[in-house]
């Protein structure tokens, strides 16, 4: 399937013949698993592992938690409960359900960060990344669908406030948010209908999560040094790559037993740390709470939809020139969503011929403090709106597209980069010496 | 460089809920030291039941209990009566059958299987939940780390609210309002719950406003989260399982890998 020479699965019994011919599965799941890897992955290569797997957690979980549910306002609640004390299990079932949905979060956000770190976006992965950022996209739909079914004053409250995010729409955003809600208010019409979505969309996701795969696999996967593997002859791709099987399917379920010893030590010992106490509440249209907040992985760009209000120059002036059509609300909206656009934008806006940011000594220090302002974003999502929150969110915002917009341009040009190694192998022989000396598993067999 | 705002990334995200909810402003929360705190935590069989005698002689006369079944009161890992009281306890109750009567619906003593009522003062709070709907304390710093050792701070809440009344009352809009330091707002239209023994319990154990409100919040975690026990429980097992099953790939991997990276420099793979 790659492009880097290696062998293929070649069918040898009699049975294995008869059924390649009628259908190659077993050579698509042995070129798969046997896919050339680059030997030098560091341990930020682990996270796809990762997420793959909290996609199945939530899509098992998830389908067994639908089996005690009910979608319905007068017991959905209610339903929730019956789950947590009747059901057997059931407590562990929803508190993984629960707090796998920021697990997945925590990992989608380190791996979108060490693809912006690498260049894993640039040519020729713009592919693996656009279809990256649809599932990261979906990713936030299905938590925010799925945080309104247990009906409490979150799920409520906070429902009623995204989906007002579409009514700021000019022109067809009231219709819009009456057809997305089923109503004129988040009712029972809208219960239904997000949870059906929320069944469905994983799915979808998986389908994308397929079409990444395949589109890395096809590129082969990024690395440390951004350096490509040779390809020439299968002689010198052998020298710069290892199988996938065994060498990084062990190193990553190390990894994932790791994260996820102590993903359990979230759920059995403080489960209800990510979540907010309000949502032990039942849903109530008539009492609003004190403070709405989304969940943590929302928070970033909640603040950059804050961020934007009508004291803004640049909103005043989009409204001047608009006609007033686009007011602080609807500009809100679109610098949050916009926000997410200029990430997905990233290969054609970073002008850098060296992919990898361990090369480029400017790119080192933005990019850290893009890591920082992703942080200092969340936290003022996580406040309320009032001052000095709302400058601070105002200037993180203003960072984030000017390290997309101005930056990453800007940097292509001036930046001087340090001199990559010419081949991967290098990179890996820098840190491990080559077969030189006499081998350590020679002197210590049995190490 | 990656690594290190690797650590910083999560390190922060850990941080970021806990700092969410101290933004609201709340009156300070004295924690109690309750015995189901803690990874091993356990709770009292004893004040859970002298819990559930405070409630039924005090709070039930106007707040309910809606989530919870007679028969949890019976369950391993909660009060644990016995199947007789389980009924006894249950029949002293009345619940709506709809089916009686010709399909009218009338009242009937409850069974084990029934749920506790739902309040029956308009405007009071269903119970059932309130230790998990409340949040105590977010320390230290905001991070809500703390949760590890002393859980969310709910119970601690409810203690402070029944024991935090100034005396003070005010009257607003029709209704009185009484003063109180754990209320958010300072006034609450509760009036004072408890005098200082209000309920004689059988064992003779202390009946101050202190020891009963710290009993019934041990009382209402439990309604909150009855299955604590058998989740703790369940995360140490895993927990255990899954770091000698990480040891093992730890091994693997490094067996696996080692005529790759054999005259190794350093230990830690290229960053």
């Amino acid at each position: 399937m790659a492009g880097i020479p290696h062998d293929h699965y070649e069918p040898t019994t009699g049975g294995e013949k008869w059924l390649h011919r009628r259908l190659p599965i077993v050579g698509l799941l042995y070129d798969t698993l046997m896919i050339p890897t680059p030997k030098n992955l560091n341990w930020m290569w682990i996270w796809g592992i990762v997420l793959t797997f909290c996609l199945v957690l939530q899509i098992v979980t998830g389908i067994v938690l639908v089996m005690h549910y009910t979608p319905d306002t007068s017991m959905a609640f209610a339903s929730v409960e019956h789950i947590m004390r009747d059901v057997n299990g059931g407590f562990m079932l929803r508190y993984i359900h629960a707090n796998g949905a920021s697990l997945f979060f925590i990992a989608v956000y380190l791996h979108i960060f060490r693809g912006l770190y690498y260049g894993s976006y640039k040519e020729p992965r713009e592919v693996t990344w656009i279809i990256g950022m649809l599932i990261y996209l979906l990713m936030m739909a299905t938590g925010f669908l799925g945080y309104v079914l247990p009906w409490g004053q979150m799920s409520f409250w906070g429902a009623t406030v995204i989906t007002g995010l579409f009514g700021a729409i000019p022109f067809i955003g009231e219709t819009l948010q009456q057809w997305l809600l089923g109503g004129p208010a988040v009712d029972n019409a809208t219960l239904t209908r997000f949870f059906s979505l929320h069944y469905l969309l994983p799915f979808v996701i998986a389908g994308l999560v397929v079409v990444h795969i395949w589109a890395f696999h096809t590129t082969g996967n990024n690395n440390p040094t951004g350096v490509e593997v040779r390809r020439t002859s299968k002689v010198e791709a052998e020298k710069d790559t290892l199988p996938f099987w065994p060498y990084f399917v062990m190193k990553d379920l190390f990894a994932l037993a790791v994260i996820l010893a102590i993903f359990f030590a979230v759920v059995g010992f403080m489960p209800n740390y990510l979540g907010h106490p309000d949502n032990y509440i039942e849903a109530n249209p008539l009492s609003t709470p004190a403070h709405i907040v989304p969940e943590w992985y929302y928070l970033p760009f909640y603040a950059i939809l804050r961020a934007f209000t009508s004291e803004v120059w640049a909103v005043q002036f989009a409204s001047f020139i608009t006609g007033g059509i686009v007011d602080a609300k609807f500009f809100g909206v679109l610098a949050m969503f916009g926000a997410i656009f200029v990430m997905a934008l990233a290969p054609w806006l970073d002008t850098s011929s060296v992919r990898s940011g361990r090369y480029r000594p400017m790119f080192k220090w933005w990019f850290a403090l893009l890591c920082v302002d992703f942080m200092v974003l969340m936290w003022c999502g996580s406040m309320p709106a009032e001052e000095p929150y709302a400058t601070i969110s105002l200037i993180g915002a203003a960072y984030w597209f000017g390290y997309f917009l101005i930056i990453l341009p800007l940097l292509g040009v001036i930046e001087k980069p340090h001199a990559q190694p010419a081949t991967i192998e290098d990179d890996f022989n820098a840190h491990y010496a080559p077969d030189a000396v006499g081998t350590k598993t020679l002197v210590k067999p049995a190490e | 460089m990656l690594k290190q705002l690797t650590i910083a990334a999560v390190l922060t995200l850990g941080l970021m809920p806990g700092v969410a909810l101290a933004a609201s402003d709340e009156a300070h929360i004295e924690d109690v030291d309750f015995s189901y705190e803690g990874p091993f935590g356990k709770y009292d069989e004893n004040q859970l039941q002298r819990g559930l005698q405070v409630f039924t002689e005090v709070c039930s006369a106007c707040h309910g209990m809606e989530h919870l079944t007679y028969r949890a009161l019976g369950e391993a890992g909660g009060p644990s009566l016995p199947e007789d009281q389980v009924r006894a306890y249950a029949a002293q109750h009345e619940v709506f059958d709809p089916e009686l009567a010709d399909g009218d619906g009338d009242f009937r003593p409850a069974l084990p299987t029934d749920h506790f009522n739902k309040s029956g003062l308009p405007g009071a709070p269903d119970l059932t939940l309130m230790a998990k709907a409340r949040a105590g304390f977010h320390g230290p710093y905001g991070s809500g780390i703390n949760q590890f050792l002393k859980g969310t701070g709910g119970p601690e809440y409810i203690v402070s609210l029944l024991t935090g009344y100034t005396g003070e009352e005010r009257e607003q809009a029709g209704t009185v309002l009484y003063e109180n330091t754990a209320f958010p707002g300072g006034w609450i239209s509760m009036a004072p719950p408890l005098y200082g023994e209000d309920v004689e319990f059988a064992d003779g154990h202390d009946n101050g406003i202190p020891d009963i409100a710290q009993d019934v919040a041990a009382f209402m975690m439990w309604t909150a989260e009855p299955k604590m026990m058998a989740r703790k429980r369940a995360g140490f097992i895993a927990v255990l399982m899954l770091s000698v099953l990480a040891a093992l790939l730890y091994l693997t991997n490094k067996r696996i890998w080692a005529p790759i990276k054999n005259g190794r420099k350093d230990d830690s793979p290229s960053a």
